[in-house]
Parts: structure tokens; C-alpha cells; sequence
């Protein structure tokens, strides 16, 4: 039977669109980080790898590794918190209500919840003023501006995009599994360890994912509560880009970051990957 | 032994499920119990409407950052989940050439920071002569919209049975008929879950708009980020208070209309 090829008509808006406002875009910013900076934005079409020498200085790398560092221990402080709370919404009865009650905050404004955290925390802020008034403190406590609200407002942020994903896999673990566990002598621990969480793995590679990577590329957060010294790579890029105009340096910095995530992700994946010993995803 | 334990997890999991709860609703409820202060500041001055009155009466940029908001999500989102649509049922039923190729490069946006996704935009629209304004924030809310939508409409796709496609053909249906009459309507579930999602994006993205957006081309998150900046609280409190009383009634109604359509 002769058939049309259906699926490339079907998918032609969908590659259009994606290659050039995905695929060109991108490979833009590869090449501009090899030429010249213009004065005022742009670039001069010659060969230059000052895009990249200028990243070999130690503020630059104090930049990485700090975003690194408020990334991962963002993430880790929502998979702490994620995995109870998913496990008990997915075992209580009135998961519809507990779901609701997570996807509010998940669907308030991105900047209404990083503006909540600024009248909390701020010098005149909601948690200044109460301290004040009771006479537990004299002077305002310099709580914003700086690395910790910076991971408080992150957690904050990425909580539900976390809690949707594992609750939606401990929903589906068979849980007369642990109990197996437990009659064949395992330990809590063990049985926690051993089946319960590489049985959530997919929820937890999802969660994880969905919080390192927006962390890593974090731009509004740390411009709003992270204070002067605070900067993270995304700020770092912007400044480039609109403030110094040095198209080729931001450029640079826009291909460590993507390096820098795809490391990420692919140490996440292999790590979790040999603990497991699963037999291969499809 | 087992039942001490079984309570034990309980006890933890409740314990941090509360603090979860407490943790993401008070700041929201200090924000509209403070949307109520007669004063400017975070001290209770007394009760008042004044930031409402300001915020419906004496903002006028917002409401039109506002309406900018409005018209890019929708019209993003009915690009993107037109586009993702019948891309996924072309990715989903179909084997062609580069297809493996396709579906990873439509993937990598949802992977990639939000951050490289507005830089390089900027960059391409300034090379391209553009110029920033309410189009090139469609143009780039439809780029991160558009993943979205395929990964919903796929995992919808893969709930369908085959043979109702084999049968439709079965029984005479052209190309056209059999996507027209049988696989839209049964997407359709996924078409509308795709659309919202990317309506809920687009209305609450800030990072990707700041970059691509021009003078006089303000969405409500820009306008919200300037209001921050320029230390307007109360009224922002004020604003607060009404998006989050829209979501919760948006997010009950949407509860119930898919209740009853699609139950």
C-alpha cells in the first residue's frame, strides 16, 4: 500500500518553529561567544576566544561554584521536604483537597511569591516588626539580601513542582512491597533505603530536575532577595548582555551554564542509574 | 513492631506535611491580610480599602500590563498547542525519517534554563533587526509553550488504541477523517490541559519576558517587577490578594468543569 508520509506534514510547523526560534537562537549564542565584542552590543565578525579566556579569573569561578552549591542544596532541602509530603498526600484520604491545597501556591504569580518573602523578611518586614514589637529583638535582623533567603524563596518556588511528580509516583508504588521487606527481617531503614526510594526513582529524577535546573539557571530570585554580593551565573549573563554590552562574554557564559546543566543532569542519570539495578528504560 | 512503625512514618510524614502547608500559606496570608492595613508598611495601622481603591481606580498601567499579559498568553497558547497538537500526533503515529532527532530537540527547551532560552532570543531578534514588543513576547512564550503542550498531548496519545485508528481505516476513512473525526476529538481532554498549562505559563513567566520585551511592551509579571522596585508594597499587596483569590476560584472551577466533561 503507497502512503503519503503523513507524519512529516503533521510535524512541519512543529520542526519550523523549533529550529528557528529553538535551534538557530541557540547556535547564535555558540557563535557569538567566538567572535569580537562591539562597543555597544553586538559583536565584530572575527575569530576571538576572548569570550572565554575573560571566564579564567577567580570571580567567575566563585560565581559557578556558588550557584552550584545554593543549587544543590535548594534541591536537597525540596526533596526533604517533597518526600513526606508527597508520601502523605498519596496515603491519606482526601488526597484531592492536600493536592489543592499544593497547587495554589504552585499557581500564584512567580513574583507575587518572591515579593511575599521580600514583606516577610525585608528590614521593615512582617518578621522584623513582630520580633520589634514583642521585645525579642532590638534592631532589625538583616534577614534578606543574602545566600539563605536566596534558598528559602528557591524552595519556596519549586516545592510544587516537586511534590506533583513523586506524588504522583508514590501514588502508583505498591507499598504491600515494604511490608515484604519487613517480614523478610529488613530493617526501617533498609526497607526506606532499599525499596521505597529506588522505588520512587522516577519521581525523584523528575523532582530533582524540575528544581536543580531552574535553580542552576536562577535569575529573578537572587536579583530580588540575594543582595549585592549574591550573584548567580544568570545575573552574572544579564549584566553582560544589558548592562556591560559585551555580547560575546555573556555568550560565553550562556554555554557554561548549558554545559554546566547537562553535566548535571547526566551525573544525576548515571548516579542514579547504578544504584539501581534495574533493567534498562526503554 | 510493624504497626508502631507504620505510625512512626505517619507521624513524620504529617509533621512535615503541615510545616509544607504552613510554609507556602502564611506568607501568602500576610500578604492579603496586609492588602487590608491603612498604613503604607508592614505595621498594622487599622483597617482599610485604600490599596483596592488605588489598585482598580488609580493604576492604569496596570490593567494595561494586565491586558498585555492576556493577549500574549492566549494568543501563545493557542499557537502552541495548535502547533503541539498535531505535532504529537504526527511524532506520536508516525515513523519518518529524524524523528528520534525531532522529538529530542523539541524536548531540550523544557531542560534547558529559562535564562538561555531569553538570551539567545534577544540575540537572534537584535541580529534579525526586531524589535522588541508584544510580538517577540508571543513569539517566545509560544517557543517554551510548545513542549509543553507535546509532552501532555503524548502522554494523552499513549492512553489511545491503535486499532481505533486501524478500524477508522478499516472502514474507508481518509487521512483527513480519521484526524478530524477520531483522533482530535479523542485528544481532546489533552488539547484542553495543554492549553491551560500554557496559559498558566505564559500569564506567570518573568525571566524570558524581561529579556525579550521592549519599551511600552510591559506584561503584569514586568509591571509587578517594576512596582517591586519601586517600592509601591501596599498596592502590590492589594494585587496579591486578587490573583490569588483568581487562581483559587480558576483552579476550582477548572476542577469542575473537568469533572463534568470529561467524567
Amino acid at each position: 500500500m503507497k502512503k503519503i508520509n503523513y507524519g512529516k506534514i503533521y510535524t512541519a510547523p512543529l520542526t519550523m518553529w523549533i529550529t528557528f526560534f529553538f535551534v538557530i537562537p541557540t547556535s547564535i549564542i555558540f557563535l557569538y561567544s567566538f567572535l569580537k565584542k562591539k562597543l555597544r552590543g553586538g559583536v565584530l565578525w572575527e575569530f576571538s576566544i576572548d569570550g572565554y579566556t575573560a571566564l579564567i579569573n577567580q570571580s567567575f569561578f566563585k560565581v559557578v561554584w556558588f550557584t552550584v552549591v545554593i543549587s544543590i542544596f535548594a534541591t536537597f532541602l525540596t526533596l526533604l521536604l517533597a518526600i513526606p509530603t508527597s508520601y502523605f498526600i498519596a496515603r491519606s484520604k482526601r488526597k484531592n483537597l492536600y493536592l489543592f491545597l499544593v497547587i495554589v501556591p504552585f499557581w500564584t504569580n512567580f513574583l507575587i511569591r518572591i515579593f511575599a518573602w521580600i514583606s516577610i523578611l525585608g528590614n521593615n518586614g512582617f518578621l522584623n516588626n513582630m520580633l520589634l514589637s514583642l521585645g525579642i529583638i532590638k534592631s532589625p535582623l538583616m534577614l534578606l539580601y543574602n545566600q539563605y533567603a536566596i534558598i528559602v524563596v528557591t524552595v519556596y518556588t519549586y516545592l510544587p513542582y516537586a511534590i506533583l511528580p513523586l506524588y504522583s509516583t508514590i501514588e502508583k508504588f505498591d507499598f504491600s512491597l515494604l511490608e515484604a521487606a519487613r517480614d523478610l527481617g529488613a530493617s526501617k531503614l533498609q526497607s526506606l533505603f532499599k525499596i521505597f526510594l529506588p522505588g520512587i526513582r522516577s519521581g525523584i529524577m523528575t523532582a530533582t530536575i524540575f528544581t536543580f535546573i531552574p535553580a542552576l539557571g536562577s535569575y529573578a530570585i537572587p536579583l530580588l532577595v540575594g543582595g549585592q554580593k549574591s550573584f548567580m551565573i544568570g545575573n552574572l549573563i544579564a549584566r553582560e548582555l544589558k548592562v556591560t554590552m559585551n555580547w560575546p562574554l555573556a555568550s560565553s557564559m550562556s554555554v557554561v551554564l548549558t554545559v554546566v546543566t547537562t553535566i548535571g543532569i547526566f551525573i544525576f542519570l548515571n548516579t542514579n542509574k547504578n544504584k539501581s539495578e534495574l533493567k534498562n528504560e526503554n | 513492631m510493624r504497626t508502631n512503625s507504620g505510625i512512626n512514618k505517619r507521624q513524620i510524614s504529617l509533621v512535615v506535611f503541615v510545616s509544607v502547608i504552613l510554609f507556602f500559606y502564611i506568607p501568602l496570608l500576610v500578604l492579603i491580610l496586609y492588602s487590608f492595613n491603612s498604613g503604607k508598611t508592614m505595621v498594622w495601622r487599622g483597617f482599610s480599602l485604600q490599596w483596592y481603591e488605588e489598585l482598580f481606580f488609580h493604576s492604569s498601567d496596570l490593567w494595561s500590563a494586565f491586558r498585555s499579559s492576556l493577549i500574549v498568553a492566549l494568543s501563545s497558547s493557542f499557537i502552541a498547542t495548535a502547533i503541539g497538537t498535531i505535532g504529537g500526533i504526527g511524532i506520536h503515529w508516525y515513523k519518518f525519517k529524524w524523528k528520534k532527532y525531532l522529538q529530542i530537540v523539541t524536548y531540550l527547551p523544557l531542560i534547558m534554563p529559562e535564562i538561555i532560552i531569553g538570551v539567545s532570543l534577544l540575540i537572534m531578534f537584535a541580529w534579525l533587526k526586531w524589535k522588541m514588543s508584544l510580538f517577540t513576547i508571543f513569539l517566545a512564550h509560544t517557543t517554551f509553550n510548545i513542549p509543553f503542550v507535546l509532552l501532555i498531548i503524548s502522554s494523552r496519545l499513549d492512553e489511545f488504541d491503535y486499532q481505533i485508528i486501524e478500524a477508522a481505516h478499516d472502514l474507508g476513512a481518509k487521512e483527513i477523517d480519521t484526524l478530524l473525526k477520531v483522533i482530535i476529538p479523542m485528544s481532546i481532554p489533552g488539547i484542553i490541559s495543554g492549553f491551560l498549562m500554557s496559559m498558566t505559563l505564559s500569564l506567570d513567566d518573568f525571566v524570558i519576558t524581561f529579556f525579550v520585551s521592549g519599551p511600552g511592551s510591559s506584561t503584569l509579571p514586568l509591571h509587578i517587577y517594576s512596582m517591586i522596585n519601586r517600592g509601591v508594597f501596599p498596592v502590590i499587596n492589594a494585587l496579591s490578594t486578587v490573583l490569588i483569590a483568581g487562581t483559587v476560584l480558576l483552579s476550582v472551577s477548572s476542577k469542575n468543569i473537568q469533572k463534568y466533561m470529561f467524567k
